[in-house]
């Protein structure tokens, strides 16, 4: 929880990033740059799909589709919120010289694509025609 | 270092992170076109053109985020994208998504 708590502090406090360690090799920030890039694409396609989910598949139930649509957004708002915090991780870790941080996100992340997914197919599959 | 080493990074690694920043705002375009999608899909209702301006101001905040930081990516050693700027590119998805739900509901 204080670790949370400090990763916090770092994302409204930035000049205190550059207090700690070294400047890392430029190449090194810059890969960091865009593992964060990909993971912010990652969060803009799930909520690409939460309205994809509304958009096109209007003959589901209400209730699923929300829920559908609900899920995707909120995966994105984690996957986003999740990015920033990552990648002050690895930059503190790398001023540091310590070890990159290691994560279970994207096995969550993963599982829930992979839910989301099944259920789509059992939707298509069946019908679940309502309203 | 050769003076060849600091002419180009060899790597090419600030043309990527330019292009990687470039796939981000394309990104955000298809879901900022989604969200006037759904506004006149739905309705258009006040709520909804709220929405979709407020929408259409994130996407606004990211490509200038973007816009900012691809300019700084022209010399042969950028400097590390700086905490503001991640944050508030974080903070526009963020925007997207709440702004999504309120139009979906």
């Amino acid at each position: 929880m204080n670790k949370i708590a400090q990763s916090v502090r770092l994302w409204f406090a930035p000049q205190r990033i550059r207090d700690e360690g070294d400047t890392p090799d430029y190449r090194f920030s810059l890969a960091n740059e865009r593992t964060f890039l990909a993971w912010i694409r990652t969060a803009l396609a799930l909520i690409g799909g939460g309205f994809a989910v509304d958009q096109f598949l209007p003959e589901l139930a209400w209730g699923v589709r929300a829920g559908l649509a609900l899920g995707l957004l909120a995966a994105g708002v984690l996957c986003a919120l999740r990015a920033v915090n990552h990648w002050v991780r690895c930059e503190r870790a790398m001023r540091r010289g310590e070890d990159l941080p290691v994560s279970r996100f994207p096995t969550l992340l993963g599982i829930v694509v992979a839910v989301v997914a099944v259920a789509m197919v059992v939707v298509v599959l069946f019908g679940w025609e309502g309203r | 270092m050769t003076a060849a080493v600091h002419d180009r990074d060899p790597g090419l690694q600030p043309e990527r992170t330019r292009l990687a920043w470039r796939r981000t705002t394309l990104s955000a375009t298809v879901v900022a076109l989604l969200a006037g999608r759904q506004a006149l899909h739905s309705g258009v209702s006040p709520a909804a053109l709220v929405a979709v301006a407020l929408t259409a101001v994130a996407w606004l905040g990211l490509l200038a985020v973007a816009h900012l930081r691809v300019r700084r990516m022209g010399v042969a050693r950028p400097e590390p994208l700086a905490p503001r700027g991640a944050l508030a590119a974080a903070l526009c998805t963020v925007a997207f998504a709440v702004f999504a739900v309120a139009m979906l509901f």
